[in-house]
């Protein structure tokens, strides 16, 4: 304790930028900056992931434990290691520390038991959720998590619940990063919702499911990070991936109205805020540029909005696979990785996949079976024939 | 006989009323404080005293008080910590039941030091009637002027204020206590900041608990050298411990640091022995949430010395071979008590007692009790015992507040001292649902020096 005050207390010279060290990477950042937001500039696998964390509201962080690092090196004046991981989204760096990521095996093994209990009650209900494809626990377990469980006992479910005519909870997939409820405290203008009970029995709910209706309640959406809060007038329209995400904006005197509209053909399907490349709401002059719930839930008309363009999307996400920004197929790489050998036994997808023959984000309306139609030959026909408005 | 300087009055009838407590010498520490010595001085004792904090850390309180931030016009606060709800303690209760009017005095006294205008007690809410037996007693001290604006003619103020929790164990960590103080659910604080810079409503916060506040009184009336007497090494002054489970005398005694555990537990004046001829098993020597240690490393460490009932002694041999002295709660248990199914009991108790901000304990604490009761119910299997073991080392050090720690460790010692407590339990399924295991060989001398 004594060492820590000791830190807090600003010492009499204080640089105006700290050097900082993370999985051997130096980079120099102003004093107040967390280890997470440090990392976060040099980007890439030393960037730790973060659940809870969330850089546009304030207080957030600090309990998923995802983000935990090592400090082999507390700062130049005190250059002891500190005893126990630290959340790095919530410590600030010092003039000379030196943190340790992805090059700690403490660090790994500590994150993938994280990964581990946040699923160990979780339903693993992708295959029917909406948030499926741009979960960030579903690239969580992807990137940190062990393969199988341990874990042999009843899940903990929660019944769902309506909250206001917009929003669905499924209590069961939430992970308590408390996101919901700092939006709540700092974007709406009364906070109806928050945890009721504690430890494993700790739900989200609304004050005797008082529904939500607030200007700014949709971003609850946006930020949270599994399929707890759903928007409910996208409940199973559609999965993210056969959706086109497109940018546009519109005049609107409550909010920046700057979105990503989320489309099948000219359809808009759902609107969202625009994400930063950390899956947070994209920022405008340095405010965060969050979306008012006429833009989101009552603008649904293309022409309702000024088109933009296509939403640049990582090309690591399985929503790019609509793929028809300047993509182009790594065709050489096979060869290239096997020495100029092509693979005997590789299997031709195309082959046996009526879904691939189709370029699914083209199509103006949802697929149905006519979309997947071959002739005799075995050529696709059904491709084109789809207007939507058959059936 | 050691020296009493808690609960030395406390078996004086209607000693809880402020004309018997006054009589009796009450107040004596807050006039010589305000009229003879000036904040600094007082805290100058207290570190002198070398008290030691009785909530559970064991952190120097002197220390602790001039770390306290003290930026211009910004008001500090005492928080007295009395939300005892450990399992295993309630040396707190006692003496704010039968002596009420000590705390107060050890509250005005620290308030001087610390410079806190507005003073809190945040006590846990079962204890109802305590809630009123204080109020009464701040009562009292207000009409006698010791409490209230400009207390005996010197310019300092001071109010006292109870506040009651509402159920919840954490609200003892001391930061969820802050937050709960100031009407917000129970959580924890990410720290740093620690409470002496941004404690209650974001100003510099001291939060001691009961019996540390209340040992301040002797430390004043006869000074921080002569409290420093009594006991060893760093272990300085009394103790009280509550102590529990199959002892003869089961009671809160207030000991000197200075007497053996083999002492405390066999001989008359304290515990009286093990109860109904039976033999000593174990012991939780510091609370539900210290490490539990079979008899043969209870009364000698492993290097074969007596163990003592002081802070260091009872920490000797680390978690390896050592425990805690934690918040003073002894737990006994004879030869009759099943490891397995107390052990699954303290895990029930962290598990609801969980806050749940954060994901290691508040799903790690539901998977152990969920195995304990498995093993216990003689449904486990082999592999449980090391998933167990796996599951609280991950939970150790990754969580916010100690708790996460607290629900480890009785897990992990539990299977690092019975471990063929827990096998029998499931090589012998049928047989482990009608006996227990017994006393085994816990209390036979150590055969090898354990590392
Ligand atoms: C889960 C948890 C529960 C606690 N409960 C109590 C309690 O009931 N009473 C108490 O005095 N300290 C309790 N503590 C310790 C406090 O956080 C704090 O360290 C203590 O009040 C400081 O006072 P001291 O320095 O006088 O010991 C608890 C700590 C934890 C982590
Ligand atoms: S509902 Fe979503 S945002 Fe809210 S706490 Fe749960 S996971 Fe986080
Ligand atoms: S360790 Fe447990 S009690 Fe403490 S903050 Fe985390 S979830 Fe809450
Ligand atoms: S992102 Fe740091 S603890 Fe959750």
């Amino acid at each position: 304790m004594a060492e820590e005050i000791k830190k807090e207390a600003p010492a009499n010279f204080k640089p105006d930028s700290y050097r900082v060290t993370i999985d051997n990477i130096t980079i120099e950042v102003p004093p107040g900056t967390t280890i997470l937001n440090a990392a976060r500039q040099i980007g890439g696998d030393v960037t730790p992931p973060a659940m809870c964390y969330y850089s546009k509201l304030q207080g957030s962080g600090g309990k998923c434990r995802t983000c935990l690092v090592e400090v082999a090196a507390g700062s130049n004046a005190d250059p002891r290691p500190m005893p126990k991981l630290v959340a790095s989204c919530r410590t600030n760096v010092m003039d000379g520390m030196v943190v340790k990521n992805i090059t700690s095996e403490k660090v790994l093994e500590a994150r993938a038991a994280v990964v581990e209990f946040l699923l160990i009650n979780h339903p693993l209900d992708c295959p029917i959720c909406d948030q499926a494809g741009e979960c960030h626990l579903q690239d969580l377990g992807y990137d940190h998590g062990k393969e199988g469980t341990r874990y042999e006992f009843r899940r903990r479910t929660f019944e769902k619940e309506d909250i206001g005519p917009y929003i669905q909870l499924h209590m069961t997939r939430c992970i308590l990063c408390y996101r919901c409820t700092y939006v709540a405290d700092q974007l709406t203008d009364r906070r109806v919702h928050g945890i009721l009970d504690r430890g494993d029995q700790a739900e989200i709910s609304t004050y005797i499911s008082k529904a939500i209706d607030n200007d700014f309640s949709g971003n609850m959406i946006d930020v949270c990070p599994v399929g707890a809060l759903t928007d409910r007038t996208f409940r199973f329209k559609n999965r993210v991936w056969f959706t086109r995400p497109i940018d546009a904006h519109r005049d609107c005197d409550k909010c920046c109205g700057k979105v990503t509209l989320w489309n099948r053909g000219d359809e808009v399907l759902r609107v969202t805020v625009r994400k930063d490349p950390w899956g947070e709401v994209q920022s405008y002059d340095g405010k965060p540029g969050w979306i008012c719930n006429t833009c989101r839930f009552d603008k649904k008309h293309i022409n309702d909005w000024v088109i933009e363009g296509p939403t640049r999307i990582n090309r690591h996400s399985v929503i790019s696979q609509g793929h028809y920004l300047g993509f182009k197929k790594p065709q050489e790489t096979i060869s290239e990785v096997m020495g100029g050998r092509h693979p005997k036994l590789m299997m031709d997808i195309h082959s046996i996949s009526d879904v691939n023959i189709v370029d699914i984000s083209q199509l103006p309306g949802p697929a149905t079976s006519n979309t997947f139609e071959k002739d005799l030959n075995g050529v696709n026909i059904g491709m084109g024939t789809n207007t939507g408005e058959k059936d | 006989m050691g020296s009493k300087l808690l609960l030395d009055k406390v078996h004086i009838e209607n000693i809880r009323s402020y004309d018997v407590y006054r009589r009796e010498g009450g107040y004596r520490s807050v006039e010589k404080a305000i009229r003879s010595m000036n904040p600094v001085a007082v805290m100058e004792e207290v570190k002198k005293s070398g008290l030691r904090g009785r909530g559970g850390a064991g952190f120097p309180t002197g220390m602790k008080w001039s770390f306290l931030a003290k930026p211009e016009g910004v008001p500090r606060y005492l928080v007295c910590n009395a939300d005892e709800s450990e399992p295993g303690t309630f040396k707190d209760r006692y003496l704010m039941e039968f002596i009420p009017h000590l705390l107060i005095e050890g509250l005005i006294v620290s308030s001087y030091a610390i410079g806190s205008n507005r003073t809190y007690i945040y006590i846990r809410g079962e204890f109802k009637w305590i809630i009123d037996i204080l109020e009464q007693a701040i009562t009292e001290a207000k009409n006698n002027g010791w409490l209230g604006k400009n207390i005996l003619g010197s310019g300092f103020d001071c109010e006292i204020y109870v506040h009651s929790g509402a159920g919840a164990y954490i609200c003892g960590e001391e930061t969820a206590l802050l937050e709960s103080l100031e009407g917000k659910r129970g959580n924890p604080r990410i720290k740093p900041p620690f409470p002496a810079v941004r404690g209650l409503w974001d100003c510099p916060t001291v939060v001691n608990n009961v019996e540390t506040i209340a040992a301040v009184v002797p430390i004043i009336n006869d000074g921080g050298d002569n409290y420093a007497k009594i006991g060893t090494g760093k272990s300085t002054g009394t103790k009280l411990i509550s102590s529990c489970g199959n002892i003869k005398k089961p009671g809160v005694y207030e000991i000197e640091m200075s007497i053996s555990v083999e002492e405390f537990i066999y001989s008359d004046e304290y515990c009286g022995g093990i109860a109904n001829g039976r033999r000593l098993k174990a012991c939780i020597p510091g609370g539900s949430s210290v490490p539990i240690l079979p008899a043969n490393l209870l009364l000698k460490t492993a290097k074969g010395d007596s163990r003592m009932m002081t802070y260091e002694s009872l920490a000797d041999g680390g978690f390896q071979s050592g425990s805690m002295m934690g918040s003073g709660g002894f737990i006994v248990l004879d030869e009759d008590q099943c490891v397995v199914r107390h052990t699954y009991t303290l895990a029930r108790f962290y598990r609801h007692e969980s806050c749940g901000q954060c994901s290691p304990c508040r799903e790690g604490t539901g998977w152990m009790e969920k195995i304990l009761l498995n093993i216990e119910n003689g449904k486990g299997k082999m592999s449980d015992i090391d998933l167990l073991w796996d599951i609280q080392r991950k939970i150790e050090g990754n969580t916010i507040c100690p708790l996460g720690d607290a629900a480890a460790w009785p897990v992990a010692a539990a299977i690092r001292h019975f471990r063929d407590e827990f096998e029998w339990h499931i090589t012998n399924p049928d047989d482990a649902q009608r006996r227990n295991y017994g006393l085994a060989n816990y209390a036979e001398p150590l055969k090898v020096v354990a590392v």
